[in-house]
């Protein structure tokens, strides 16, 4: 490794099976009927995008040198926090290599291993060592660390009783006194107040004229263009391009003309009797921008259609939305809600209204399926993609942590008795 | 590059003076590295307070809870064990409450070991898939606080003994040492169950059950003399026989049947040695599988 630099990734791979992904309890008995069940729908199915491995990083080649600030951008499912994790030594490349000097620092969320039962202080001594400072380091920045988060007054006080602005302000205060060679942050800065969020970010650009590296992902451009004097844009787990933030962020906005996909009507990877086709779909929020909506939005999946043999009766149609991971979410169906189509013209769209979408942040990738006359009418995987935007699903701005769930459910709390 | 051998995956290598750390693909057995280990001592020992600290909050009996249950198992063997299956018989000059106390304290103190360390995992699996640190330090640092209720049940056992006049002897300070090797006994068991229990949420159930049945075959509530002779040795394979037979013998006398701790010891080195082996081989996949 050259010695100016601070991080270097060479050929870095990481591959999950989608099967490993999926179970969050698995059992040993499941473990032993995995492999049975897995080629008995090898055998039914075999176009099944879950048989496949699946590359979150592929011959990710990056070079950042002592001092640089990095920003690394992307859609959802592009590889960020598959590289942040590698990088954090949470978990193994499985092809390529990572050389870093100095101590590295990770901060993949604020308050990693806070307990509500301890107080300010002991929490912060906690979560100091759980970061990778020592007893005696805690104890030489604690006054600075205390007087960052300005919760001095409540030190004593078991942090389920502070209000959440002071638990991240806390949380971030440790975080913010780590004083690693190498910090790795992602997006932590997305919580807190506007004042707190600019006080954090006025921190990581001292950070990062101590001439220590930086490497930041985020999707707030803004943020990435303000703190980094580089950024990396990722897509499908490579790199699409390294450069000036301004650059990278505008090239990453336009979207790469070569990568878009081929349109619907054009795809060839569909199976079914082609009495009817999907030529193009949809996700449709309320603003005018097409596939990005946010959570509790009102939703419209439409699919444009043509049957080329004339108009089709009581057509099922199907749409099942995966994340980007490819764990299944949902199936949209017309029979279940028993919305019959007695008679498709032979042209047309048909769209499935969501009053409020109750779906985490993230990528989704959406399956049609149509079922004409109990046979197969078209099939196509993977035939549109969204993004779920964080939005105010509950009307109180908060939505729960990325780490509980992927689904959103409306819901009312009251003391029953 | 100016990088370690494949070799040796985790190498560091000190360029000027800032060390280069290697993160490549770790196949096959990994030894667990404890040199990383001993770096991070201070995350150790927040993390044995941590528990200790929140065990007893908002309890209103407090640190009183650790004495209350071997004192009420006592009671119930006595009752049960000592006077209606007449085991008390064989107890020797010693009474039996002070017998079976003198065993349920390393018991009880093997038992909590063994079940906050396989769960150690898994229970802070928030934590394991967002910071690294060597994943050891979790079922480690769970032997905490158990640790310290046995330290409280022991005053009270001091206690037990002068009221009931049984003599406090110098082989008391053996006591710390034997503690010792109830812990290697329950690490060995409890380490392995946290690794398994990772991938297999199966073993949320087997721990109980193997507790439960290792408590029957361990001479707490009884002396080892009920035994057939020729089956004692049988019950040394169980890992924690011995040292507790050993402590029991320190505390309230006796001879300490030494065949029986050896056997035991071995057999607890031997299972912390494979479960050290099988911890340091899925470590890897933990921040994946959790």
């Amino acid at each position: 490794m050259r010695s100016d630099l601070a991080i270097q990734t060479q050929a870095l791979s990481k591959r999950y099976r989608l099967g490993s992904m999926r179970p969050m309890h698995r059992s040993l008995r499941e473990s032993i009927t995995e492999g049975l069940s897995r080629w008995r729908r090898t055998r039914a199915t075999p176009t099944k995008a879950s048989e496949s491995e699946f590359w979150a990083l592929r011959g990710v080649d990056i070079e950042i040198a002592q001092g640089q600030t990095l920003g690394v951008i992307g859609h959802n499912g592009a590889g960020k926090s598959t590289l942040l994790k590698i990088l954090s030594r949470i978990t193994d490349p499985t092809e390529g290599r990572v050389a870093l000097r100095g101590r590295v620092g990770s901060l993949l969320e604020v308050g990693t291993g806070f307990h509500p039962e301890l107080t300010g202080r002991e929490n912060i001594f906690l979560n100091g060592a759980i970061l990778g400072m020592t007893r005696a380091e805690v104890k030489s920045r604690f006054d600075e660390i205390v007087e960052f988060s300005g919760v001095e007054k409540f030190l004593e006080t078991p942090v389920k009783r502070y209000s959440s602005g002071m638990y991240v302000r806390l949380a971030f205060a440790v975080a913010a006194h780590l004083e690693p060679e190498v910090l790795i942050v992602d997006e932590v800065l997305a919580v807190g107040d506007a004042a707190f969020q600019k006080k954090c970010l006025g921190r990581m650009r001292d950070v990062a004229n101590h001439g220590r590296t930086v490497l930041f992902v985020s999707h707030n451009m803004a943020a990435v263009e303000a703190l980094c004097d580089t950024a990396v844009h990722l897509d499908h787990g490579k790199v699409v391009q390294v450069g000036k933030p301004t650059d990278v962020i505008a090239g990453y906005l336009r979207g790469d003309e070569s990568t878009r996909k081929t349109p619907l009507a054009e795809r060839t990877d569909r199976k079914g009797t082609g009495v009817l086709r999907f030529t193009e779909l949809t996700v449709q929020g309320p603003s005018t921008q097409h596939d990005i909506v946010r959570c509790g939005d009102e939703v419209k999946l439409q699919a444009r259609y043509r049957c080329p043999h004339g108009p089709v009766k009581h057509a099922l149609i199907t749409m099942v939305i995966y994340t980007a991971s490819g764990q299944c979410v949902t199936m949209l169906n017309n029979e279940m809600t028993g919305s019959d189509f007695e008679t498709l013209p032979s042209e047309g769209v048909v769209q499935c209204r969501i009053p409020r979408l109750g779906l985490a942040p993230g990528g989704y990738t959406i399956n049609v399926f149509c079922k004409v006359n109990h046979e197969i009418a078209d099939w196509v995987q993977q035939a549109g993609e969204f993004t779920v935007e964080a939005g105010d699903f509950f009307g109180t701005g908060r939505l729960p942590p990325a780490t509980h769930g992927g689904v959103l459910t409306p819901q009312e709390w009251r003391i029953a008795a | 590059m100016s990088s370690s051998p494949a070799l040796d995956p985790r190498a560091h290598d000190v360029v000027g003076d800032r060390r280069v750390t290697m993160l490549v693909p770790r196949t096959g057995w990994s030894s667990i590295e404890l040199g990383e280990l001993w770096k991070r001592r201070d995350l150790l020992l927040l993390w044995a307070c941590r528990d200790i600290s929140i065990r007893y909050k908002q309890t209103a009996l407090g640190v009183l809870w650790a004495v209350i249950q071997p004192i009420v198992m006592m009671g119930v063997f006595t009752l049960f064990f000592g006077h209606m299956l007449g085991v008390s018989k064989s107890t020797g000059n010693v009474p039996y409450p002070v017998f079976v106390f003198a065993g349920l304290l390393p018991w009880t103190f093997f038992a909590s070991s063994v079940t906050a360390s396989s769960q150690s995992l898994v229970a802070n699996a928030s934590i394991l898939t967002k910071v690294y640190f060597p994943r050891l330090l979790m079922p480690l640092g769970a032997v905490g606080a158990p640790l310290v209720d046995m330290a409280v049940s022991f005053i009270v056992l001091i206690g037990m003994m002068l009221i009931t006049g049984v003599a406090l002897g110098w082989s008391l300070l053996w006591v710390p040492v034997l503690v010792v090797l109830v812990m290697l006994s329950s690490l060995g068991v409890g380490i392995g169950f946290a690794a398994l229990s990772v991938s297999y949420r199966d073993f949320r159930h087997v721990v109980p059950f193997v507790v439960q049945v290792l408590f029957f075959v361990t001479p707490v509530i009884y002396p080892v003399s009920v035994v057939p002779e020729r089956w004692r040795w049988v019950l040394s394979l169980n890992p924690v026989t011995g040292p507790i037979q050993a402590m029991r013998a320190a505390v309230i006398g006796g001879v300490v049947d030494t065949r029986s701790l050896v056997i035991s010891l071995s057999v607890s080195l031997t299972l912390l040695v494979i479960a050290l082996g099988y911890f340091g081989r899925v470590e890897r996949r933990f921040g994946d599988v959790v």
